[in-house]
């Protein structure tokens, strides 16, 4: 077990704090969970729902499969217990986003049970530390609507297109020991469910959010009275609410106070959570089975069939990009931390290997630095992502190959990429138009080093007298001469000739 | 020829495809007979022009040589059922106005036979009640009196009272009723007409205002076995809108009937023997005993030892169902709102519900939030689907020894309105030998065996095995051909 180094300092002593979040995941879906309605994200308000979202009299839900397909798939890349047998409840609440006046969601028999990840504190760095946080459970359930307060003075309107899409529940153990954890721990859970395709992971559109429980205690006591703040949707938000509401907790206990059970909201324009309200009028949900539906029953094939379609994941990536392609295990964590990086990496490789007749052993080292140095760092200075880049991946393996085979050096082929990146171009298109070809023409090259030595006769003079470091100055003078194409091992070859 | 509205649902399909009488000329009595009996307040509305449009493609059908199997029939639709473009309230105040823009499926596929609706039939509110007194829209009268010269009017029995009442009346000749503890068999005892309710899931529940989701089932009502057959094969079959319908191949019913019982064991189940029963109950039970035997089956006593826990398993269950079931009237997206000045959402909620919401329905979901409440959800809730299960052992357990339960329909007559409505127990006691083959699902009929010394229908009950809807058919068929029972109530609406 790893122990966490993070410490709120307080008064009498130093706090840790414990944390568990509750993960709501929307299902990648086209159809809501219990509707035909479309999912689709940024309609107009009220325009994807269904008379069963709406929750008109007589209706009734209907399970769509694909969304328990996924939740499986989910629950079988966090290496969880899928329960063959499970069951929807119904949890009974009044709210005017909430049509049918509960919602549909799985309290006595969820779909997924107990389950774990490993997490890296920082992804990036892989001799870091890493550490497992435990999942407890995975239920599928409904989402709500949306109140809007802002279109009339004294109503508030409700759009209900979010009403009946699916959600997973991912609840976590108390594992986690600080923001930075609760961070990696995200950060990590997003990018399984990207690699498996069950949720986009988009959080700023509502996607992804997380129910922060926070708690603290004196290292090694029982665990303290914990608070939940809800809905918080960004990691660095994730983060904040644990450093904020730790510090208000230690705060408080060290005034005499000591912390209420009770859920909280948080604030980003204040950076701070406030009471939304406490256990004694929390609500009784009142679940029971909703007798609207079938006990949910997977067939063993059904949970083999899942598996089998589960991609290569994120460690097992990381691990066979070490120990196959012998990338460094920075560039192998780099490259697989989002599912899109690797995929991108992987056609740029294939393409590669295709296109220089090589393993793909062979062309990985290159093609991983080209794509972590010169395309992310083109990326990065243009701001933005892999997926908006200019330069395909097909380009990219074209470049690399006009590297390998002597066409460019390595500053052309610098020069290459950035015209690239400016016009989308491909390379053997910028090179023919742009005469940027490397030259391996003996003549030419024999014909400028002749006039560059008759030029400079006092040097050949002291260079032949034991003045080496002149080497140098010849294959500059060289270099400029043929503006920059000549091949460099030929100007160095027929240096060294003319230099005897 | 007899008066068209004393004909059934097969004669009259039959004599308008033998051209005796065209389809319009049977709405137009129907809707002349409907429009006559105001005074038993079976409608909540009334729909004259669908029945003449019906009857008349009906016509065009025939000519056409393209008429479906219930073409030229017209029909009543139980209020609990949505029918596209007219009002469908459930004998709420609170759906008071609600004009769905789609059709139940049960409702639907009677319309696609050919069907033509009268109108839609008044109900105990949300299907809640045996008297047919919790209808926002009032009661319905029951279309029998008491032979003791006394005028008190009667409960057509409910939930479905208006169905039952209509169909007595013959202002209808058959209609829809749905069943969740008793709701089409209780009201069939006491207005003398047969009610089937079906295996659950045999009919969809897509559109049918939910009431207990477990246990609500759509089921034919009319005066005859062979109508209800004819009936329940347009009704049944699987719907992927609805979950918990049945994926099985609806059988020709109606072909299938025979009264031929040879072979079959009827079980006597001795726990329905209940104290306080009617001596004229229990003689007409052992006269149907005697009329299955005469029929060519064999009588065997059997225990169901868990009946005593049905009913107060019953009164957990689907009140607790309803309270999330009702949950979705709120006055927000339709229905009745009432919105007091300056209320907020909370104040909008309990001002809609309070106004929107009869007594009954009000007690139940009450009832049925408590029992689902922190602390004692296991001690009733649970408590209830385990005795459930029970049940379900009982049945399964006779099923053994017999193919057939013979039961009384209900534990009285026709009562008079009013005359239960302050003592709510006493009222739920109605459903006492309906509820148990409602918790397990089972298919069961009500059929008419004979009069008290009132003068008032009392009914017989047959239960079959799942899914046995043609074994309870024949076998309410070998009842019905030995009873003979022809009665029907004096006119004086």
């Amino acid at each position: 077990m790893v122990v966490s180094e993070y410490r709120i300092q307080g008064a009498t002593g130093d706090w840790e704090v414990v944390i568990g979040l509750e993960v709501h995941a929307q299902i990648t879906s086209n159809a809501k969970l219990f509707s035909g309605a479309s999912t689709e994200f940024g309609a107009e308000p009220n325009c994807n729902v269904s008379l069963v979202d709406a929750a008109m009299p007589g209706m009734l839900p209907v399970m769509n499969g694909e969304c328990i397909r996924q939740a499986v798939r989910t629950g079988l890349a966090l290496n969880a217990q899928i329960n063959r047998w499970s069951r929807f409840d119904r949890k009974n609440y009044f709210y005017a986003d909430l049509p049918q006046g509960y919602q549909i969601s799985q309290l006595f028999h969820p779909i997924v049970g107990e389950g774990e990840i490993e997490v890296s504190l920082d992804e990036k760095d892989p001799e870091g530390t890493v550490k497992k946080i435990g999942i407890e459970r995975i239920h599928v359930e409904q989402d709500a609507g949306k109140l809007m307060h802002d279109q009339h003075p004294t109503m508030s309107y409700v759009d209900l297109n979010r009403s009946g899409v699916a959600l997973m529940e991912i609840v976590s153990r108390p594992d986690m020991r600080s923001p930075a954890e609760a961070g990696a721990y995200v950060r990590k859970l997003r990018s399984i469910l990207r690699y498996v395709g069950s949720c986009d992971g988009n959080m700023e559109q509502g996607s992804m959010r997380a129910d922060v429980n926070v708690s603290v205690r004196k290292p090694g006591d029982e665990f303290g009275i914990r608070t939940e703040t809800k809905n918080v949707n960004s990691i660095r938000f994730i983060q904040q609410v644990v450093e904020t509401e730790a510090r208000r907790q230690v705060d408080l206990i060290e005034d005499g106070g000591t912390v209420v059970q009770e859920t909280r909201l948080f604030d980003p324009d204040r950076g701070e959570t406030r009471s939304m309200r406490s256990k004694e009028d929390a609500h009784d949900y009142r679940y029971f089975p909703d007798p609207d539906l079938l006990p949910i029953e997977l067939s063993e094939e059904f949970v083999a069939d899942a598996r089998a379609s589960l991609p290569e994941l994120p460690d097992d990536k990381r691990h066979r990009y070490e120990n196959e392609l012998g990338l460094s295990a920075y560039n192998a964590a780099v490259l697989t931390a989002e599912a899109e990086t690797a995929r991108w990496f992987e056609a740029l490789l294939a393409e590669s290997a295709k296109k220089q007749d090589k393993p793909e052993s062979d062309v990985a080292k290159a093609a991983s630095n080209w794509l972590i140095s010169d395309l992310f760092g083109g990326l990065n200075k243009a701001g933005v992502t892999l997926e908006e880049s200019p330069i395909s991946a097909a380009q990219g393996a074209e470049l690399l190959a006009l590297v390998a085979d002597g066409t460019l050096s390595g500053p052309l082929a610098k020069q290459v990429f950035e015209i690239m990146f400016e016009t989308g171009d491909d390379p053997e298109k910028i090179v023919e138009e742009k005469g940027l070809k490397q030259t391996s023409d003996t003549g030419a090259i024999e014909a400028a080093i002749a006039e560059i030595l008759e030029n400079n006769a006092d040097k050949v003079e002291e260079y032949k007298g034991g003045k080496d470091k002149l080497f140098g100055f010849f294959i500059g003078q060289t270099m400029k001469a043929m503006q920059g194409k000549a091949n460099p091992a030929v100007v160095n070859q027929i240096l060294k000739d003319k230099l005897g | 020829m007899a008066d068209i509205i004393d004909l059934g649902v097969a004669e009259i399909r039959d004599g308008f495809r033998g051209g005796q009488f065209s389809a319009r000329e049977v709405a137009d009595a129907f809707n002349d007979a409907v429009a006559g009996a105001e005074a038993l307040n079976c409608f909540i509305v009334t729909t004259p022009e669908k029945a003449i449009k019906a009857a008349e493609e009906a016509d065009r059908a025939l000519a056409a040589g393209d008429v479906a199997a219930l073409s030229g029939v017209p029909l009543g639709i139980k209020d609990l059922f949505c029918t596209k473009g007219v009002q469908s309230t459930a004998a709420s105040h609170i759906l008071e106005g609600f004009v769905p823009p789609y059709e139940s499926t049960v409702s639907g596929k009677l319309l696609a036979a050919g069907a033509g609706m009268l109108g839609k039939l008044n109900m105990d509110q949300f299907a809640m009640g045996s008297s047919n007194e919790t209808s926002y829209f009032g009661n319905v009268i029951s279309p029998w009196k008491r032979n003791d010269g006394g005028n008190a009017p009667l409960s057509p029995g409910g939930s479905s009272g208006g169905t039952s009442a209509a169909i007595a009346a013959h202002i209808v000749p058959a209609a829809t009723g749905t069943d969740t503890g008793g709701s089409i068999r209780q009201p069939a005892a006491f207005t003398g007409i047969v009610g089937v309710k079906p295996t659950y899931g045999r009919c969809s529940r897509f559109g049918i205002v939910a009431f207990a989701s477990s246990l609500d089932q759509a089921g034919p009502m009319a005066r005859s076995v062979k109508d209800c057959a004819i009936l329940l094969e347009a009704m049944a079959g699987y719907d992927l809108h609805d979950a918990t319908s049945l994926d099985e191949p609806v059988p020709n019913w109606e072909a299938g009937l025979s009264s031929d019982l040879k072979g079959k064991k009827i079980g006597i189940p001795k726990e329905y023997r209940v104290d306080d029963m009617p001596e004229e109950i229990d003689a007409l039970w052992k006269q149907g005993e005697e009329w299955l035997r005469d029929a060519g089956a064999e009588i065997v006593e059997v225990s169901l030892p868990h009946t005593k826990y049905a009913l107060p398993a019953y009164y957990i269950i689907a009140p607790a169902e309803a309270s999330a079931n009702l949950a979705r009237y709120d006055g927000v997206r339709y229905g009745q709102r009432e919105l007091p000045e300056g209320a907020n959402l909370q104040e909008m909620y309990a001002a809609t519900r309070a106004a929107g919401f009869g007594d009954e329905v009000k007690r139940r979901i009450m009832i049925g939030t408590y029992v689902l409440s922190a602390g004692f959800y296991d001690a009733y809730y649970t408590q209830a689907a385990k005795v459930r299960t029970l049940i379900v052992r009982d049945f399964d357990a006779a099923w053994e020894s017999c193919d057939y339960l013979l039961t009384p329909t209900a534990p009285s007559a026709a009562f008079g309105l009013g005359d239960l409505s302050d003592d709510p127990i006493a009222m739920y006691l109605n459903d006492v030998f309906t509820v148990p083959s409602s918790l397990a699902g089972l298919p069961a009929i009500a059929v008419p065996g004979g009069l008290n010394g009132q003068g008032l229908p009392l009914g017989l009950q047959v239960i079959g095995k799942a899914l046995d809807e043609q074994g309870v058919m024949n076998a309410g068929l070998a009842l019905e051909e030995r009873a003979g029972f022809t009665h029907r109530a004096e006119k004086w609406w």
